[in-house]
């Protein structure tokens, strides 16, 4: 054998030699390394957590909060109103909402017609008239009185208090402004520069608008550079006709976007300029004298505004006596318009405007106006699924485990079943949702002949959006993870506990019900809470089986059409209402608070019974 | 005696040519032993020469392993306990057993004790099981310790107490033999000497089967000495001839310490 020997003993020089410190720092440095990483990792993982409580709680906040109108309502019904109202049939009520608009009419101090006074009646919810008409009906004494009484302000009307469309900036008061009458308008003359802040607005508006024109300009200068090439290609004919005309609009759009674009920057530059406002410009309005002008024309020393509350007097306003408020976001992007604003305004310098928590959006059904909606009904829902899911998964899912891990002879057919145990969790829950439809709900057709029309429909007639349906496709789901977590504590008491019990001569039923389960009891709950927990979250399944309807009455029983915490969400995410954004936030809230709680009782079993063998 | 006659001996347990096979692997091979009632038998050996896979045979302890298969026959009170009629689970109720490591059950001392009466309907009311729970633990020689505390979890006991907790409970069944797989491996020399007083008493009452690591301990307590190796019982004696004077030349090298 030619096999070099080596002196191992004199290997333990190795360890003193001069590159065994450089070494021994590089393995220092990997190890430095790989902690870094880690805490990046999971500063990441925390900064994402963080990010996504932060938005839901901001969100949330926003609809913590209810605005009210406090109106004086006179209670004079009609013989028809009161009918309905005070008989036995709580149900039944009038639409009290003639006495509400005579009472904000007031309120708005308005002289205005019919017609025009619907967005007055808009900055209310549409339902007072019955929520006043249910306070009357509880007390028929107030009938004939006046009563205080605190209206709902429409969602826009909310998110407008609320600050969510922006707000009524103060551009200030300075020096001293005149108003006189004109014809049909009123004439402000200010000193210069009391505007600035509006008309830099103003400026950097039109600038952006030179901009946007130039832009327009430009495309159809390249169309008409391409189109003047593609003609001088083509010989006489229809073709060359139509192209010609083509080049023509071309040019004719071109030279108008730059007459556009020029007039802006004109604006845009000329500190004389005066501008016109239009509905996609900010609105600027004085307020002076009690009274709320809308300014129409500005110019550096001469405003020009219509009348919308009318001050007590015209004439010279001082300094303090008057102010400017701009509102940057254009009247024509906005479901509030200035009038609406203005009212808003009123009111609040009125006292009117009260606010209340928000306990509505716990306690109250699902409606179709943000400002109703509540997750009650959908608490309900889930209330009623999460117990049909329990009761029949937690325990199938025991017995399996028991079966598996302490009966079962291990062999092939064993060993295919738990693999596919193992598989069936990995299984999207959507298909679990697709199989309940099919099972649960439609039946099954072999060769064009039904086998059974639904299973659920040994219940009751129309299983669909049924927490019964819900808690069996949601038990379905969760069987594999209890099973898996339950085989894993079962396998975990120890097999010196089983033996003590069989050599004491009990059976394997009395050991696994007497001393195995009890002791795997606190990991299977462990196991079964999260089970659970994911299935509170689930949302497409529920979706699939129809359970994402709109209900507003609570379920009574698992058997009652309902609705479920996360559909609710998934449904309110997609109603355009501004309202619903913060409505949906608050639902998430209160989901994650259920799922943090569960997961906290897990926790919290684990902790107190955990045993270390 | 048993009627049938077909005992020739004494012997309370009677195993005649057993094999015991793992898989493909034979663990016991061609093993007869007669274990004497009101004596202890000591089973002695290297590691892994089988020894305590004999002695689960004896309450089918093996039963629980799937692999696990035997051969021959093993005769308790003449009769064969592998025999169709037997159930496993009375037989165990006949033949208790101790194990290496304490394993009382994660419940107070009195519902250790008290578990196998339970299940087997020992006792027809409280005070009953009131009476068997201290006798046992009395015989257990744990008792005057315990009585105090018997509401308190038994895995809160020493080693030894825990041992001697596993001693009373397999007691408090009633058994006629008492299997003890080396119960005092895991404790210390006092809880040793302890446990070891304990299975002399036991003898005056039970056949005693103790499977040891230890040649001093098997000469202390037992009356009679099997010698195991590689499956095969090589000699099987009066415990004093086995230490003074063996048959078998592979006895002497185990018992000199000159291997295992």
């Amino acid at each position: 054998m030619n096999v070099r020997k080596i002196d191992i003993t004199a290997l333990s020089a190795k360890h003193t030699a001069a590159d065994s410190k450089r070494k021994l720092s590089r393995r220092r440095w990997a190890e430095v390394r790989l902690r870094a990483y880690g805490i990046l990792a999971i500063a990441f993982a925390m900064a994402a957590l963080a990010v996504l409580l932060w938005t839901i709680t901001v969100k949330t906040l926003t609809v913590m909060d209810e605005y009210y109108l406090s109106l004086d309502v006179e209670l004079d019904l009609s013989e028809a109103e009161i009918k309905p109202i005070i008989d036995d049939n709580p149900r039944t009520n009038a639409d009290l909402s003639a006495q509400i608009k005579a009472a904000i009419k007031g309120a708005a101090r308005s002289e205005l017609s019919r017609r025009k006074l619907r967005p007055l009646n808009d900055l209310l919810a549409g339902y007072e008239g019955y929520a006043l008409s249910e306070i009357v009906s509880n007390d028929p004494e107030l009938i004939g009185g006046s009563y205080h009484f605190e209206a709902l302000l429409s969602d826009d009307a909310q998110m407008y208090l609320k600050g969510e469309f922006g707000s009524l900036r103060d551009a200030g008061t300075s020096g001293e402004i005149t108003l006189t009458q004109g014809e049909g308008h009123v004439i402000i003359d200010v000193p210069i520069d009391t505007f600035s802040t509006a008309r830099k607005l103003m400026q950097n508006d039109r600038a952006a608008e030179a901009r946007r024109f130039r832009r327009q300009a430009n495309d159809q200068a390249r169309a008409f550079d391409e189109t003047e090439v593609k003609i001088a290609k083509l010989s006489e004919g229809a073709e060359k006709e139509k192209q010609s005309k083509l080049l023509e609009g071309f040019r004719a759009a071109r030279d108008q976007a730059n007459a556009k674009a020029d007039q802006a920057l004109d604006q845009a530059t000329d500190p004389q300029a005066t501008f016109k406002l239009r509905a996609d410009d900010p609105s600027v309005f004085v307020r002076v004298n009690k009274g709320w002008i809308k300014i129409t024309e500005m110019a550096p020393e001469r405003l020009v505004g219509q009348v919308v509350d009318a001050p007590q007097t015209l004439g010279t306003a001082g300094r303090g006596n008057w102010s400017a408020l701009v509102f940057a976001a254009p009247e024509a992007e906005r479901q509030l318009k200035d009038r609406q604003i203005l009212w808003l305004e009123n009111f609040k310098r009125q006292g009117r405007l009260v606010i209340h928590t928000n306990w509505r959006l716990l306690t109250a059904p699902d409606s179709r106006e943000a400002e109703y909606a509540g997750i009650w009904t959908a608490l309900v829902g889930s209330f009623w699924t999460m117990i049909v899911t329990f009761c029949l998964a937690f325990p199938i899912g025991v017995m399996a485990s028991i079966y598996l891990e302490e009966f079962a002879p291990k062999n092939k057919l064993t060993n295919f079943i738990e693999v596919n145990i193992n598989n069936l969790a990995a299984v999207p829950s959507i298909v679990f949702g697709l199989l309940g439809l099919t099972i649960l709900l439609s039946g099954v057709k072999l060769f064009g002949f039904e086998l059974f029309g639904g299973a659920l429909k040994v219940f009751t007639d129309d299983p669909r959006s049924t927490p019964l349906a819900g808690g069996v496709v949601l038990a379905l789901m969760s069987l594999p993870t209890i099973i898996i977590a339950a085989r894993a504590s079962i396998r975990a008491v120890p097999p010196s506990i089983r033996d003590a019990a069989l050599a004491l001569g009990a059976s394997k039923l009395q050991t696994s019900t007497h001393h195995v389960l009890p002791l795997a009891m606190p990991g299977i709950l462990t196991g079964s809470i999260i089970a659970m927990a994911q299935a509170l979250g689930e949302t497409a399944p529920l979706i699939i089986i129809g359970m994402n309807s709109f209900v507003q009455e609570p379920p009574a029983d698992p058997l009652e059409p309902a609705s479920v915490l996360p559909s609710l969400i998934y449904l309110w995410n997609n109603n355009p209402e501004r309202l619903f954004d913060g409505k949906t936030a608050a639902a998430i809230s209160v989901l994650l608070v259920f799922l943090i709680l569960m997961n906290a009782l897990a926790v919290l079993l684990r902790k107190r019974f955990e045993r270390r063998w | 005696m048993d009627a049938g006659g077909l005992m020739q001996t004494s012997a309370k347990i009677s195993a005649n040519n057993v094999n015991v096979y793992y898989g493909e692997t034979q663990a016991i091979k061609q093993v007869s032993v007669d274990i004497e009632p009101n004596s202890v038998t000591a089973f002695i050996g290297p590691s892994g020469c089988g020894k305590s896979t004999f002695l689960r045979c004896l309450n089918r302890m093996n039963d629980t392993i799937d692999i696990c298969r035997i051969e021959g026959e093993i005769l308790m009170d003449g009769k064969d306990i592998y025999h169709r009629d037997v159930d496993p689970v009375q037989l165990r109720a006949r033949v208790g057993m101790v194990f290496q490591k304490p394993n009382p059950f994660p419940k107070s001392i009195f519902d250790n004790v008290a578990y196998g009466p339970r299940i087997h309907g020992l006792a027809a009311n409280k005070a009953e099981l009131d009476s068997i729970v201290e006798q046992s633990l009395r015989r257990a020689a744990l008792w005057e310790e315990a009585k105090d505390r018997l509401d308190e979890p038994g895995t809160g006991l020493s080693g030894g107490q825990q041992q001697r907790l596993c001693i009373a409970r397999a007691i408090a069944t009633a058994p006629e033999v008492l299997l003890m797989d080396e119960p005092c491996s895991a404790l210390d020399p006092i809880a040793t000497a302890q446990i070891e007083e304990l299975i002399d008493e036991l003898r005056q009452t039970y056949a005693v089967v103790i499977v040891t690591h230890s040649m001093q301990q098997a000469a202390r307590v037992s009356q009679k000495t099997a010698f195991f190796h590689l499956g095969l019982l090589l000699e099987y004696d009066e415990t004093t001839t086995i230490f003074t004077n063996p048959s078998h030349e592979k006895t002497q090298h185990y018992i000199t310490g000159r291997f295992g």
